[in-house]
């Protein structure tokens, strides 16, 4: 009999890219294509949802191509996509209103800011488990009906269908109106605990039932893909973190992964505990298979961390490639004292001040750059570990390890840091492409290509594992010189300047901002 | 040749006389072989030291070219660079082919370990990365001698330590051997290092067509071997991605 295996495709914020998986969970086939980035004004972002389609039949079909499939040897097709990222498009024609707002986009600021203002009692976090942010897509879409001509008026008609990313390319895949519970958490308009949308938060944002997608789990037959992948079920989506969560087979509470890329994405998964954090974190779902009990995990976002590397290669050239930042951070033995809090744009969870901004902190005549090397290095460890804390305080879970993927897994340095200061090992997986292989294992197990968890856990191999090796005096006597550091951090602007200046264009404005509105000196 | 700077042309015939056979010489070395004296070329050789173009073996006191310079020719590779263009390659080398991977690049006649990704069975398992391994005795080595003659030259003059009954050590089988590796584009060893351990490995290159390192997987002789020859399959493996990873350092870069 021959072979058969499920495609993902991996609608990302850069490039859509499409990766075939055999039963063992590896790698047969991938073809990758980036789309473009349109900044209309310094702090927003949009794509062409047109180009994008387009992109993705291509990714299929070059994919399928590379490793000589039919349609018929593939079982079925899993997406996982941006999340966040807004569409509105014509229910009669299909064709886009608008651009699709990505999820860095900046322009609801004002608007966020006057909901945040003028909201008397709806508890937003407890109902969505997030807060009232610019990052979500529920503020978008109100931008879209405001500023888009007759657009409200087209909405009120039933003419026009909103989507996230999964929405669209289910639609133009199947021709049904859906989007999965993960994609659904991060409207702003679902309720976290019934799974459907909240009529508190549409009235409060606006919006009518009417153009938005029903809510499935996200693993399940959606239907069948028409043209040129004619037949093959699609059967799962997941927004690209619940997916690399799942691609991690952290299946049961207490697993966490953290992906390390120009930011860092840190989920907790909490079972089927929904904890509502304290301390700044959003709550947000894990894949739903079927109709399974739903599960729940923390969500702890580090805005800068491969960007601080990035910033120290181009802002300071003191090297000439990111790798290159690890042989310098090991002309020295230490940090020489030496600490760097990246509070570019203010510190994030669990701080939540804007009046923050970058400083390094400890220098003496004895520092030298192989010491700002390694502060820039220990910093993506000390913001995780202030994560993990966030994380421990709201669920009472104690970390047993770590499960790490993404670009910054090839610094071993960091990596053995990172084990240190957090006290657990951290673990890397065989497949780095944990957000395509998560959308890949929630599809195969909705067509029973794989029959449970159990069997995904076996696929799952250590390429590397990294032990903590720290005296524990050492590793408190470095966090709270952190904490020394990120305290001198704040209070550093003043009333009369604009804290959001430093977001507009540059590379800041790609940061993936968490929790988006922060309250200045809370 | 009027216009010319003296000094400047001294210095290249000593960054030249370095980039040599030898690659490491004393004061008194290059003093004869440049016909010149030792204090002047004592001067010269500590202002290429202090751009970095030069430095001073701690042990011996020869100078050999430094860092700085490595840089700006294509040849020079970070090994963190290279670690991290050859993630995902060796990731799936090791899915593929069950056994360990480990990327090596020289380092002072030996081999440094740059990447290492286990075995993929969940055993217990040690990162390697940064330890040394002897070029001669691994697979990783000898396709990294293969296309630095000079290195082995370096190695074979200051003798081949036996690990094993079947670690090579007379010069001649080495260089023989070091032919065959670079003729059909990997290398192999069995128990050469550790009984009844096998290696093999490939070579990767950058776009210059230089060997900046090499990559290959460890494992027990009988998965490794079939008729006493490498599998065919594996190597097939090795290859490919150590071909994968030469086609990303030729292309963009990250």
């Amino acid at each position: 009999m021959r072979e058969r295996y499920v495609a993902a495709v991996d609608q990302g914020t850069g490039s859509s890219r499409c990766l075939v998986f055999d039963r063992a969970g590896r790698i047969v086939s991938f073809a990758q294509k980036e789309h473009r980035q349109i900044h209309p004004r310094p702090g927003w972002v949009e794509q062409d949802p047109a180009e994008i389609w387009s992109n993705v039949e291509e990714v299929i079909a070059r994919a399928f191509k590379e490793a000589n499939l039919e349609p018929s040897d593939i079982v079925a097709l899993g997406i996982a996509n941006q999340r966040e990222t807004t569409l509105v498009w014509d229910r009669h024609t299909g064709q886009p209103v608008h651009q699709a707002i990505t999820w860095q986009d900046m322009r609801t600021d004002r608007l966020v800011r006057e909901l945040t203002a003028a909201n008397g009692n709806v508890n937003v976090r407890e109902l969505t488990g997030l807060t009232l942010a610019t990052y979500f897509a529920g503020p978008k879409l109100r931008w879209l009906l405001d500023h888009v001509p007759g657009l409200e008026a087209r909405a009120e008609n039933g003419d026009l269908l909103f989507g996230t990313m999964d929405s669209w390319l289910i639609w133009r895949l199947t021709g049904r109106h859906l989007t999965d519970v993960t994609n659904a958490s991060r409207t702003l308009l679902m309720n976290l605990e019934t799974l459907d949308w909240d009529e508190r938060m549409l009235d409060m944002l606006g919006i009518s039932r009417s153009m938005l997608p029903e809510i499935r789990p996200s693993a399940e037959v959606y239907g069948e893909a028409t043209g040129t992948i004619a037949g093959i079920p699609v059967a799962a989506a997941l927004g690209d973190q619940q997916a690399a969560l799942f691609g991690q087979t952290c299946f049961s509470a207490g697993n966490a992964k953290c992906t390390y890329g120009t930011g860092g994405f840190m989920l907790l998964h909490t079972g089927e505990r929904r904890v509502v954090s304290d301390s700044g974190l959003l709550t947000t779902i894990c894949c739903r298979v079927g109709e399974e009990t739903p599960t729940y995990a923390l969500e702890g976002s580090i805005a800068v961390t491969g960007s601080l590397v990035q910033w120290f290669r181009d802002n300071l050239e003191l090297i000439a490639s990111a790798p290159e930042i690890e042989t310098l951070a090991r002309s020295v033995d230490d940090n020489g004292g030496c600490y760097f809090v990246p509070a570019f744009s203010g510190l994030f969870a669990p701080h939540w001040r804007s009046d923050a901004r970058g400083v390094i902190m400890g220098l003496t005549g004895y520092i030298n750059k192989g010491h700002l090397a390694r502060a820039v290095l220990e910093a993506t460890a000390w913001q995780t570990r202030e994560v993990v804390e966030a994380m421990t305080a709201d669920s009472g879970i104690v970390l047993g390890d770590l499960r790490v993927d993404g670009g910054m897994t090839a610094n071993n340095l960091l990596m053995q840091f990172l084990a240190d200061v957090l006290d657990v090992p951290v673990v890397r997986p065989n497949v780095a492409e944990t957000v395509s292989l998560g959308a890949a294992y929630a599809a195969g197990l909705a067509v029973g290509f794989w029959s449970d968890r159990d069997e995904l856990s076996s696929n799952w191999h250590l390429a590397a594992q990294w032990l903590p090796n720290m005296e524990h005096s050492r590793r408190e006597r470095g966090y709270r010189k952190w904490r020394k550091a990120v305290a001198r951090a704040t209070d550093w602007l003043d009333d009369d300047e604009e804290w959001s200046d430093a977001r507009d264009g540059g590379p800041l404005a790609t940061i993936p901002l968490e929790g988006g509105v922060l309250e200045p000196g809370e | 040749m009027p216009g010319n700077i003296q000094s400047i042309e001294r210095a290249a015939a000593i960054l030249r006389l370095l980039s040599g056979r030898n690659r490491r010489l004393g004061v008194v070395d290059l003093a004869g072989e440049l016909n010149l004296p030792k204090g002047t070329v004592h001067g010269l050789l500590r202002t290429l030291q202090h751009v970095g173009f030069v430095e001073q073996d701690k042990e011996s006191g020869k100078y050999q070219l430094g860092a700085a310079l490595l840089h700006m020719g294509s040849s020079y590779l970070d090994g963190n660079e290279l670690r991290t263009r050859a993630l995902n390659w060796s990731d799936s080398l090791a899915a593929r082919t069950q056994e360990a991977v480990r990327i090596g690049t020289l380092h002072d006649s030996r081999v440094l370990i740059v990447h290492h990704v286990f075995r993929p069975d969940d055993s217990f398992q040690t990162l390697d990365v940064g330890s040394l391994q002897p070029a001669h005795a691994t697979a990783l080595g000898k396709i990294l001698l293969a296309d630095h003659p000079y290195v082995a030259d370096e190695l074979i003059s200051k003798g081949l330590e036996a690990f094993t009954d079947w670690t090579i050590t007379e010069p001649e089988r080495l260089r023989e051997e070091l032919i065959r590796s670079r003729e059909r584009g990997w290398s192999w060893e069995v128990g050469e290092l550790v009984p009844d351990q096998a290696t093999m490995a490939a070579p990767i290159v950058d776009r210059t067509g230089r060997t900046v390192g090499a990559m290959g997987i460890v494992g027990p002789r009988e998965r490794l071997l079939t008729a006493r020859k490498p599998r065919v399959e594996l190597l097939s493996y090795v290859r490919e991605a150590a071909r994968a990873v030469s086609h990303e350092l030729g292309a963009i870069p990250w």
